[in-house]
């Protein structure tokens, strides 16, 4: 069980080194697929409050990855354990609800509901308003929609979304988009936070931003990050731990520094040179 | 001033809908009693009624919650016998025909609910059409096997049987409820307009107010997008039933008052056509517009009596009419051409004001 | 005997079943919606078989042709004029339109023909066969019928394997898009497809009167219901699965009736249809698609 960024590391947040214990653990995870293999023999750590990459080259298996962390596919082999607690046999909402939020390549908004509505139901399983009080809005129904507002104009504003709250989520620009998707996963409380191509069709300073988003989000609600990204500067820059997979296979794991120096992460992105 | 916006919308909307029922009421009632109707249009108020039930609980399936079903009349058909079942076995212990009518319309409801409780869960497992192909059938299903039940009541309480009326073995005194396919016959006929108005404001409230809640939201997200609504915790077999649930109730509902309406009904009335007629309501209405719904449910129902006078021609006009509306607001061509035709006027009218001025 | 008979039955229905569910599995695979409409096409084209024959005393194969070609014109003009403007439009508008057109083809065909039943004279002249000593009597129009779809059902094959717009219609299926890239006309391609489905339900038509001779506007609707059932029953968009889907529903509606109860057929028809799409939710030979998260 090695973790990609050795401890103890140079981290801006303090309580790191004192927290040992892992949040998120595979063993050994693979998948196949019609008897393809298209993920094997993956295993990680990630830390607490660590924010951690996963990348590699297209068709590398990443996102199949994440689809397994959070049982949206069934592992064929091998453990995933949250918290030491183990993730097998549990349905997709069931794993959201133990800490594992996600955010999605394909942006998954709720298109025809408000940005406020969006954030909402991420926040549905902290919102306490029994069916009775849904159906007569009373018996306690004000008050749970007062807190449910409040707490989810406050992921908005983190995002710099409030001024779009009643708008629907599906006329908002692409950058809002993927902004709003992440303020929803992490309405959830989650204890890591999974994010597919964050990035993806984002400018420059958008991307500067949203670096400084996912560093804010690990200060201020201290939770892990694990993110796939195809920009590299954004994942040297970002990232404490990087895993590289390969063909489905973990060919490379640790500091950014190590992971710019490996020649098999070389090969993988630029090929084989021809002489060997 | 976003937010104030956002409040007052919903606001707006609830005031238009039970406003309209409301006003609806204080303007045909008095007719009604001063008997300024004739007894053709004066019938029709319940069915009405009914219909706008039916309407509002299936925007609740097909609008909110996004799965085309198309056996909505099943549930209004278990409400209507069950219903109908409850009012004459209670015809003796309760006197008073208003009380006999409200709990004949929750039982009618409890049972269309159970139904839709047993149907759901095997059909919320399916998805598009396969959903909606196997509602239908479930639908069908409830109409032949009320079509082969005969229930009777006498002194020793309810008797029920598959076979005909003498299998039902009821002493001398005994009355026969429900007479295989010839339906529920000798039914005391105690739905007013009143009633109905009150169980149209009833389904407004329920239907208004979840889906301006935790539930609604649940609802809406797995609608929109099933995966991301499960990826950040909602359970979602759970909220489709619930949806599913209360709207089989109030179809119940809706059947319990339809079926007190009339002296006879038949479960052949509840069909699959009755089904695709509530749809061809909500689907012209809006989706996820209860106000449409209302809307679209009183002038559909009107208009083949509106069109009485071309009888002959009024089904057909009636065909018509819906292929028209369909291709009018579904063409992006034909959407294109109004909105730049409107944009034009617009801009023409504009162009007076400024010239005159 | 009996309980050949039954099954011998059961296939001259299910034939008819699957005739008209191909009709219905055509059109979904390339158009990807439900033509509800299609139930009154049988309806339009047994109309006409029955007005060559009473009225205009055509000899039947005439008789047959004229109907093929009137739903022929009908099939292509319905999907022309109905539901080819809402080809981008949502699945629900094309729904309630397809359930407009049905309205109408119903209601013209009251106009037309008033509402009492027609009765129609089967369009084969000879009586039954009759085997073991008259203790199995099979009717020649279930004889015919089954010989027609087992004919229909082996052109079809022949021509989606073989031919040009035979392998256009499969394309289109997999996947409009790219058979447009591909230099594909989609528009024909759906057009022609109408046109054989709405052809195949003429036939249909004939053979339903023929079996069971009431015809009345509403004659379409139920058989029409029910083969769509078929369609899904054998999984929608499968040529194969709306011939097993329909003789399967066929065979489990006679059987239903001789040994179970008249009344409660239907509701062991879709019964059977629910437990099948619970256990398989993409009917017996439907493929399953899964979503790409």
């Amino acid at each position: 069980m090695t973790k990609m960024v050795p401890l103890p590391s140079k981290s801006i947040v303090p309580e790191r080194d004192a927290e040992h214990e892992p949040i998120l653990e595979t063993h050994r995870l693979g998948i196949d697929f019609g008897g393809l293999t298209a993920v094997d023999e993956v295993t990680l750590a990630i830390g607490r409050t660590e924010i951690s990459g996963l990348i590699g080259p297209n068709g590398a298996g990443k996102t199949t990855v994440f689809n397994m962390l959070t049982n949206v596919y069934k592992p064929t082999r091998g453990d995933i354990m949250l918290d030491g607690k183990p993730t097998q046999g549990k349905s997709v909402a069931q794993v959201s609800r133990m800490g594992i939020a996600r955010t999605f390549q394909n942006i998954r908004l709720f298109d025809q509901m408000s940005v406020l509505d969006n954030v909402k139901v991420g926040l549905h399983n902290d919102i306490h308003q029994s069916l009775l009080a849904s159906v007569t809005h009373a018996f306690g129904f004000r008050k749970s929609e007062k807190e449910a507002n409040e707490r989810a104009l406050e992921f908005l504003s983190f995002f710099n979304l409030d001024k779009f709250a009643y708008q629907k989520a599906g006329s908002l620009p692409y950058g809002e988009q993927r902004r709003l998707e992440i303020a929803r996963a992490l309405a959830t409380e989650p204890k890591i936070i999974l994010l597919d191509e964050p990035a993806a069709g984002m400018n420059p300073s958008e991307t500067a931003e949203l670096m400084e988003n996912i560093r804010k989000i690990r200060d201020k609600y201290r939770i892990a990050v694990l993110l796939i990204e195809h920009d590299m500067s954004l994942v040297m820059n970002l990232c404490e731990g990087i895993c590289v997979l390969d063909h489905g296979k973990v060919i490379a794991k640790g500091t950014p520094d190590e992971i710019k120096s490996n020649p098999k992460v070389i090969e993988a992105y630029l090929g084989k040179k021809k002489e060997k | 001033m976003a937010r104030k916006k956002k409040i007052s919308s919903f606001a707006v909307n609830n005031i238009k809908c039970y406003g309209l029922v409301i006003l609806a009421f204080l303007v045909l009632m008095p007719l009604q009693s001063a008997g300024v109707l004739n007894n053709s249009v004066s019938g029709q108020l319940v069915p009405i009624c009914a219909y706008v039930v039916m309407a509002i609980s299936l925007n609740l399936t097909v609008g909110y919650l996004g799965e085309l079903s198309l056996g909505h009349a099943g549930f209004m058909s278990v409400g209507a016998f069950t219903g109908v079942i409850t009012a004459v076995a209670l015809s003796q212990s309760v006197a008073a025909p208003e009380l006999r009518l409200l709990v004949s319309i929750i039982v009618g409801g409890l049972f269309a609910g159970v139904a839709g409780l047993i149907i759901g869960i095997p059909v919320l497992r399916l998805k598009g059409d396969y959903l909606a192909i196997v509602t239908l059938a479930f639908g069908e299903i409830i109409k032949n096997i009320i079509n082969c039940l005969y229930v009777g009541i006498d002194a020793s309480g309810l008797h029920f049987s598959m076979k005909n009326t003498n299998e039902l073995n009821l002493d001398a005194a005994g009355k026969v409820i429900l007479n295989g396919p010839q339906g529920a016959v000798g039914i005391t006929k105690i739905a007013t307009f009143g009633a109905a108005i009150l169980l149209i404001l009833f389904a407004l409230f329920i239907v208004l107010n979840l889906v301006h809640s935790k539930t609604g939201r649940a609802v809406s997200a797995i609608r929109d997008n099933r995966i991301a609504a499960e990826s950040v915790g909602i359970g979602v077999t759970r909220y489709k039933l619930t949806a599913f649930i209360i709207s089989a109730m109030l179809a119940g509902m809706a059947g319990a008052l339809y079926a007190q309406n009339f002296s006879t009904v038949a479960a052949q009335k509840f069909d699959f056509n009755l089904s695709i007629l509530i749809l061809v309501f909500v689907v012209l209405g809006g989706m996820r517009n209860i106000f449409g719904s209302i809307i679209a449910t009183a002038i559909l129902y009107m208009l083949p009596e509106l069109l009485r006078g071309i009888a002959d021609y009024r089904m057909l006009i009636y065909a018509i009419i819906l292929i028209a509306v369909m291709l009018l607001t579904n063409n992006m061509k034909v959407r294109a051409f109004i909105d730049t035709a409107m944009a034009n006027i617009k801009g023409k009218l504009a162009g007076r004001k400024g010239g005159n001025s | 005997m009996n309980l050949l008979t039954n099954l011998i039955n059961g296939i001259g229905l299910g034939s008819v079943y699957a005739i008209i569910a191909l009709g219905y599995t055509m059109v979904y695979g390339i158009a990807k919606m439900l033509n509800f409409a299609h139930g009154d096409v049988i309806m339009v084209g047994a109309y006409m078989c029955f007005c060559a024959t009473t009225y205009l005393n055509l000899p039947v194969p005439a008789a047959i042709l004229i109907a093929m070609v009137v739903c022929t014109v009908l099939g292509v003009l319905i999907e022309g004029l109905a539901y080819k403007p809402l080809r981008r439009a949502g699945s629900l508008a094309v729904l309630i339109t397809a359930i407009g057109v049905s309205y109408f083809l119903q209601n013209m065909a009251l106009l037309i023909w008033g509402s009492a039943p027609k009765t129609f004279t089967s369009v084969v002249p000879f009586g039954a066969v009759s085997l073991f000593g008259g203790e199995l009597i099979i009717s020649w129009e279930t004889i015919i019928t089954v010989l027609a779809n087992i004919v229909i059902m082996i052109g079809l094959a022949l021509f989606t394997k073989m031919s040009r717009t035979g392998k256009a219609m499969r394309a289109v299926s997999e996947d409009k898009d790219a058979a447009e890239l591909m230099g594909i006309n989609v528009n024909k391609t759906i057009s022609i497809t109408f046109a054989i489905g709405s052809a195949l339900a003429a036939i249909a038509g004939v053979l339903l009167c023929s079996s069971y001779p009431v015809l009345m506007p509403t004659t379409g609707s139920m058989p029409g219901i029910k083969a769509f059932t078929a369609a899904v029953f054998g999984g929608i968009g499968s040529i194969p699965g709306a011939m097993l889907g329909g003789l399967l529903l066929g065979i489990i509606e006679i059987f239903a009736k001789s040994y179970i109860s008249t009344q409660l057929s239907d509701a062991i028809v879709f019964g059977v249809l629910i437990v099948v799409l619970l256990v398989k939710p993409t009917g017996l030979l439907g493929k399953k698609i899964a979503e790409k998260v």
